[in-house]
Order: structure tokens, then C-alpha cells, then sequence
């Protein structure tokens, strides 16, 4: 066992802090008590029945733009 | 979803790997957590890394630096008939100095394979004459799942269930590690999930004090080829940052809601790690407002940090886990340990160190 | 009666009442086969193949089936599996004592239509009842005999170096599904066990030819059916992971349990060890048969090693082998 398996669900409802969650045709009811601002539809990383990480697409895909453009310009 | 940096193939991000090992002398790059470890054997990574660059598997697998004495206290507490073990499906089969909970289960004690703390909950509440003990293994990552099992049984009001924390943080441990300072260490492949939770700064000593690259990373075989980019890129380029690769799980302050359910639960202590002895702040130990879901007190499970194991003795777990020995230098691999009979927890761990040299790299 | 009691097993009234009432009616019509305790069955020409295998699994219903459909896949497929054509099945019960008899009649229905399916027929059988605590609800034993076509030959002597390693769909679908309803992991699954039987796909290939040889990966699953066969015929096999078909729900599932796919259960499926000659025709039988559809060449067989090795070529393009699973796989989470 190490540390941690986390795995990206998208959120189908929510019912307070417990949300059904779905990838791939897997659904699981997990907590969303630590990520409380997670809405249906969201993205979350989720590790050991609870999400730990909502992702936000938007800021990820910016962040990898700027990312793939360090890798450009390095190159040895 | 794709959100790693998929532009590239696998052979062009390796040959961009070997292109920046080219300008650097010999390098020792240790991933801490024990999923990077296992991530690393399955895709058989090592043996196309240039020859210069080394990747040591760390301490970051929460069976492996589990303790003998902690094994041994809730194996005791497992013959307790009243007593149901809730508990992740690795520490069945890890060794205590007088057998494994597989073991103990096989001669009747209850002990149940949950995959959340959740689950252990509603065990509780289905067994209202047991009492439910959910073994609390993990880093950052799994400990505030823990915490908050426990703000939901004291509102629900479910008095027989309680946890056993052996939790356990990572940045202590790093710490001690390098203040130890036998390892040569150059770079640092940091733990993605663990570092969902607690951001980037934990980590800032790293660089700073001890000028050492660091970078977060995720757990495709993308994302550890583009970590590996990173943080060779910080040694040609002769820095030490906290860089964040894996950018879709991970905010720079990392998730502040899950660090104060942990700290409300929980505050820290020196607690015994296997091979490392005794690391100061380095456990999470359950505040007196809880003791009534602590399962040490409830049990009176002592820990005495002088207690010494003759297998430790001659297991060489430690410096496996200090990056000191690959698992192949133990005398014991592969001979007297095997995952079927480990002696050491670094053997039992799908992710520990030795288990997945013996699986993947052999 | 609702329930399964110890007078059941008796030998007494109850126990005659169970037999006939209950059981014997399930399997009427059973082409004349009359249920006693030894079948006599006339024999033509060939070479009798006969397996027998005890089922134990829990849960007892699962997503696609449930211990009685998996009883006689079990025993089915192990004999198509050799080449031969399954024809006769025992079924031997062990009951717990507070079983429900609606359980039983939907267990045994599901194994009677899976066996008619197969045209296989139940000849005898057995039924004991044990104390409540003795056995955990209900375990089946079957057993089964096949008749082998004269000059048909599927054995680990006839693989060759070069020969093809196809599987007929998806793997690990059936470990999923068991363990999507284990006590402590509960998730949902868009899947179904893929327990079925095969001798009809089988006979298909048969009849194409170039099968050097068989197996259907049950537990333990693929990794260890290829080292098997790998073993015992002295060779290496090579086989490459992104051709390995996975539903998309397995591999999700894997993902969040940290199982290998390679060492999850099958009840369906084939590792199938051909002549590469007839690659084209052994694939188009597959793929225009509702249980092969997904079928897809993994591998091939690289050279003779006497220790016997099968080599995964990983997406780094690395090859490493694989190894025997060490005690049961078991979920993690961290």
C-alpha cells in the first residue's frame, strides 16, 4: 500500500456531502465533505471514497499551455 | 479528460530526457511515494533511462515504514472477539514480530477489507455489539479521510467505532532523511496526491536549505517523463524550485479544507518509523477532544519507542528505504523474503520498494 | 418450507421431498437421462476427456450470474478448452442448513439452462446438507466428461515457436463484476460477469484448424494462464499490453483498486495459441461470433525457453516479464 490512488470521477448528483460520482461506466457514492464546492458535472479526484481535489479544466489546460512552451524553448 | 502533456510520443520525451542527461554528471533522483515506485516498475521505465540518471525508491509507502510495534498492537487487538478490524486490503498480509492479519482472520478474528472509512462507518453502525477499529494507514493524502470518519461517528453518535492512527507526514520525513545525509540525493520526484493536500510549500526547504530540484508529479508514465524533464531541466539550469508537473491535482496551496479536518482531528507527534527510528512531528496522534475514537486509548495500545525487533535487525528494509541499498543488495530478497513471505513490510506492499523490484524489475 | 433445513439431508421424507419436488423438476426433459446415482452413457469412438471443479465463490449472485450458471461454465469450458466436446455433467451440492430453497431453484435453473445451452446433459447427482456455520450458503461441484474428435489435438506439446496469442474479448471482466459486490468496496459497474459457455466458439475454431492450443484464464487470470502454458511447453512468449482488449470499466475499476487486469478472473474468454497461417481465418470466425467479437491477437510465441517466460511489452516499449501472482490480489487504496 502506498501512498495514495486517486482517480479522476465526474460528479452525476450531489445530496449534501455525499455525491455519486461516475467514470467509464463505474459509479461509486463517495463524500465530498473536503471538497465542498464540487457541483454535478465537476471533476474531482477522488481517493479512498472521498474526493480530494476538484479539477478545475480550464485552469489545468492553461497551466499545461504554458507548460508545453518551457519544453519548447529549452531544448539542449 | 487529457490534461498531461500528450504533444509528444514516449520515445520523443525520452530522447529529450537523454538529450538534457547528456550536459549532467551522474545523478541520484529518489520518487518518494510508493505509487510513482510501482508506476516506474510496470512501464519497466529504468531500463531505458540513461545510464546517469538513478531513480532510488523512497520512503513513501505508509506499510513499509509501519512499525513492527504498531503491527503487533492490533494483531493483539484483533484476538479481542468483541473487536472488528476494519482496514485497506495491504496490511493483511504485513508481518508483525508474531504473524499477519490474514493469519489472525484465518483463526477467527473479524477483520473486514474496506476500501474507505466510510465503509468502516456503516460497519459500525451494522454491528452495534462489536466495535469497529479502523487500522489508519496513509500519508497527507488518506489522513483527513480518517479525520473525518471520526467527526462523523462523534455526530452520528456511533460510540463503537474508533481509530488506530499510525498516520504518518512526508516532509518530516524528507527532512530527516537528508539531515541524515548518507544518501547522495540530487533531485526529487514528489508525491502528487500527498501534495494535493498539503500544496507546494512543505517542500520549500528542499530547495532552499539543502539546493535541491523538486518536482510534483503525477502517476501516468506522461507525467513522469515530463516530471524527469523538469527536474533535470532545474539541474542544468542549476536551480532548486518547487516545480508542479502534475498540474491537474495539484493547486500551489493544495486543498486548505482537508488540512484543517486534519488538523481538528489530529495533532502531531514523534512517532517510531521502520528504518528510520524515531522522527520528531512526523505522526498525526488523536487530539484528547476525540479519545473516544482513539483506539490506543479505548484499547490501551502502548507504543514504546525503544522497542527493538531482531528481524529489523537483520532486514534491510531501512536502508532500502533510505535509498541507501536497492532491494537486490538485501541478503534476504528473492530467498528468505518473497511477497508470499515477506520478512520485511517493504516485501508485503504491492508498493513498497522490494515487492515491486521483485514483480517488475527482476 | 422456505428454507433449507438439516432433515433435508436425512435420507428421509424431506430429503426425497427435496429431490423430487425441488431439484428433479429443474432438470426434466432431460433428453431421457434419468437422474440416478450412476449414469450409464453409452460410448462411441474418440478419447473421453473428463474435468471435474468445485465452485466456493461468494457472492453466489453477481452481475451476469450467479453459482450455479458459473458451476457449469466452469466445468464446460474446461473441457471445450481441451478440444473436446462436452457431453455429460455430475452436480454435486453442499448446502448450509437455512438456505433459501427460492435461492436453490434459481441457482439450479440458471445451471440447467447454461448446460442446455451447451448441449450438456446433468446425469447424476448429489445433495448433502451441513450445519449452519459448516460451509458458507452453498458450494457445487460438477463434473464433467467430453468426448475428443478423433485426430483433434489441443495440447501445450503442439506449441511452436511463432505460433499467435489471441484472446477472444475483453479480460477481467468477471473479477470486476465479482468484486464490484464484495462486502467493503461498494462501487457500481456498467458490466457483467462474462461466465458463459464456450463449446460452441470452440467447435468453430476447431473446425478452421491451426489451433495448437487452449485454455480458458479463470482465476489467477491471463498472466497466469500464459505462464502456465508458457511452462509447460517450454517457451517464451511475448505478448504487448496495448493490444490487450480491457473494457473501459476493468480498466477504470483497476485504476481505483490498484489490481492488475492480467491477474483478474475470466469465465468466458480464451487464450488462444494458433498457427500464424491461419491468423486470417481463426479471426474472422472470432469476430463474426457474438463471444469473440472483441477478439484480437496479443502476442506470439518468440522462441523455445525451457524455463518457460512470458515477456509484457510495455507502453515504453520495455519488455519485462511477468510474474506468477504472489497470494490473492487484494484492493488498495493507498
Amino acid at each position: 500500500m502506498s501512498m495514495c490512488l486517486a482517480v479522476p470521477f465526474k460528479i452525476i448528483s450531489t445530496d449534501g456531502e455525499m455525491a455519486v460520482v461516475e467514470v467509464n461506466g463505474l459509479t461509486q457514492n463517495i463524500s465530498i465533505a473536503l471538497t465542498p464546492e464540487a457541483l454535478p458535472g465537476d471533476w474531482v479526484l477522488v481517493h479512498a471514497g472521498y474526493a480530494i481535489h476538484k479539477i478545475d479544466e480550464a485552469e489545468a489546460k492553461e497551466t499545461l499551455k504554458l507548460w508545453e512552451e518551457i519544453h519548447e524553448a529549452s531544448q539542449y | 479528460m487529457k490534461l498531461h502533456n500528450t504533444e509528444r510520443n514516449y520515445s520523443e520525451k525520452l530522447k529529450d530526457i537523454e538529450t538534457l542527461a547528456r550536459g549532467l554528471p551522474a545523478v541520484s533522483i529518489m520518487e518518494i511515494c510508493g505509487t510513482h515506485t510501482m508506476a516506474i516498475g510496470r512501464s519497466g521505465l529504468r531500463r531505458v533511462l540513461p545510464d546517469n540518471i538513478r531513480l532510488i525508491s523512497g520512503p513513501g509507502c505508509p506499510v513499509c515504514v509501519t512499525h513492527d510495534r504498531e503491527i503487533d498492537n492490533y494483531l493483539e487487538l484483533a484476538k479481542d472477539k468483541r473487536v472488528i478490524i476494519a482496514t485497506f486490503g495491504d496490511l493483511l498480509r504485513v508481518p508483525g514480530s508474531k504473524g499477519t492479519l490474514n493469519a489472525a482472520r484465518s483463526q477467527g478474528a473479524g477483520v473486514v477489507v474496506v476500501y474507505s472509512t466510510l465503509e468502516a462507518l456503516r460497519l459500525a453502525s451494522n454491528n452495534p455489539d462489536h466495535e469497529v477499529v479502523f487500522l489508519g494507514v496513509g500519508f497527507e493524502t488518506t489522513a483527513p479521510t480518517a479525520a473525518l470518519s471520526i467527526i462523523q461517528a462523534k455526530s452520528q453518535g456511533l460510540g463503537n467505532y474508533s481509530v488506530y492512527s499510525m498516520h504518518k507526514l512526508v516532509p518530516p520525513a524528507l527532512e530527516a532523511l537528508l539531515c541524515d545525509g548518507s544518501v547522495k540525493l540530487d533531485g526529487f520526484i514528489c508525491p502528487g496526491h500527498v501534495s494535493t493536500i498539503i500544496g507546494t510549500s512543505p517542500y520549500t526547504f528542499v530547495a532552499e536549505q539543502y539546493k535541491k530540484p523538486c518536482v510534483i508529479t503525477g502517476f501516468e508514465i506522461h507525467d513522469i517523463l515530463d516530471g524527469l524533464y523538469l527536474l533535470l531541466l532545474q539541474m542544468r539550469q542549476n536551480k532548486a524550485k518547487i516545480d508542479i508537473q502534475y498540474i491537474r491535482g495539484v493547486k500551489p496551496d493544495g486543498n486548505p479544507i482537508a488540512r484543517k479536518t486534519m488538523d481538528t482531528v489530529f495533532r502531531t507527534g514523534d512517532v517510531l518509523w521502520r528504518g528510520f527510528g524515531v522522527i520528531p512531528n512526523s505522526g498525526l496522534h488523536i487530539r484528547e477532544e476525540y479519545r473516544d475514537y482513539d483506539a490506543s486509548v479505548k484499547f490501551g495500545l502502548a507504543m514504546d519507542h525503544h522497542y527493538i525487533n531482531e528481524k529489523e535487525a537483520i532486514c534491510s528494509c531501512g536502508d532500502i528505504l533510505k535509498g541507501l541499498k536497492t532491494p537486490n543488495e538485501c541478503d534476504l530478497f528473492k530467498g528468505l523474503c518473497t511477497p508470499l513471505n515477506p520478512f520485511g513490510p517493504c516485501m508485503v506492499s504491492t508498493e513498497g520498494a522490494c515487492a515491486a523490484y521483485y514483480r517488475y524489475e527482476a | 418450507m422456505d428454507t433449507i433445513t438439516l432433515a433435508h439431508g436425512s435420507g428421509g421424507r424431506l430429503s426425497r421431498e427435496l429431490i423430487e419436488e425441488i431439484i428433479y423438476p429443474i432438470f426434466n426433459n432431460n433428453n431421457g437421462h434419468e437422474l440416478y446415482d450412476s449414469a450409464l452413457l453409452p460410448l462411441k469412438k474418440g478419447t473421453i476427456a473428463m474435468t471435474t471443479d468445485s465452485f466456493v465463490i461468494s457472492p453466489i449472485f453477481f452481475p451476469g450470474g450467479n453459482i450455479g450458471k458459473l458451476a457449469a461454465c466452469g466445468t464446460i469450458n474446461d473441457l471445450a478448452a481441451a478440444g473436446a466436446i462436452p457431453k455429460y455433467m455430475s452436480v454435486g451440492l453442499i448446502i448450509e442448513e437455512g438456505f433459501l430453497i427460492k435461492d436453490l431453484q434459481e441457482i439450479l435453473i440458471s445451471l440447467y439452462e447454461t448446460a442446455v445451452e451447451a448441449d450438456v446433459y446433468v446425469v447424476t447427482g448429489d445433495t448433502k446438507i451441513v450445519e449452519r456455520g459448516s460451509a458458507d450458503r452453498i458450494y457445487i461441484n460438477t463434473s464433467g466428461i467430453g468426448i475428443v474428435p478423433e485426430g483433434a489435438s489441443v495440447s501445450p506439446k503442439n506449441i511452436n515457436v511463432d505460433d499467435l496469442v489471441i484472446v477472444n474479448g475483453t479480460i477481467g471482466d468477471h473479477g470486476m463484476a465479482i468484486l464490484s459486490c464484495r462486502e467493503g468496496l461498494s462501487f457500481g459497474v456498467n458490466l457483467k460477469s462474462d461466465c458463459t459457455p464456450l463449446n460452441g466458439l470452440v467447435k468453430e475454431l476447431l473446425d478452421v484448424g491451426g489451433i495448437s492450443c487452449m485454455r480458458d484464464p479463470t482465476r489467477g487470470g491471463l498472466a497466469s494462464i500464459l505462464l502456465e502454458l508458457a511452462h509447460q511447453s517450454g517457451t517464451k512468449m511475448e505478448i504487448c499490453e496495448k493490444a490487450i482488449p480491457l473494457h473501459p470499466s476493468v480498466r477504470a475499476g483497476c485504476d481505483m483498486l490498484g489490481l492488475d487486469p492480467l491477474y483478474l478472473a475470466n469465465e468466458g474468454k480464451l487464450a488462444i495459441i494458433a498457427n500464424p497461417s491461419k491468423e486470417e481465418e481463426i479471426m474472422r470466425v472470432l469476430q463474426s461470433h457474438p463471444l469473440g467479437k472483441n477478439a484480437q491477437v496479443i502476442g506470439r510465441v518468440a522462441s523455445r525457453d525451457l524455463k518457460g517466460t512470458v515477456l509484457l511489452e510495455t507502453d515504453l516499449g520495455v519488455k519485462r516479464p511477468l510474474m506468477l501472482l504472489e497470494g490473492e490480489e487484494l484492493p488498495r487504496i493507498c
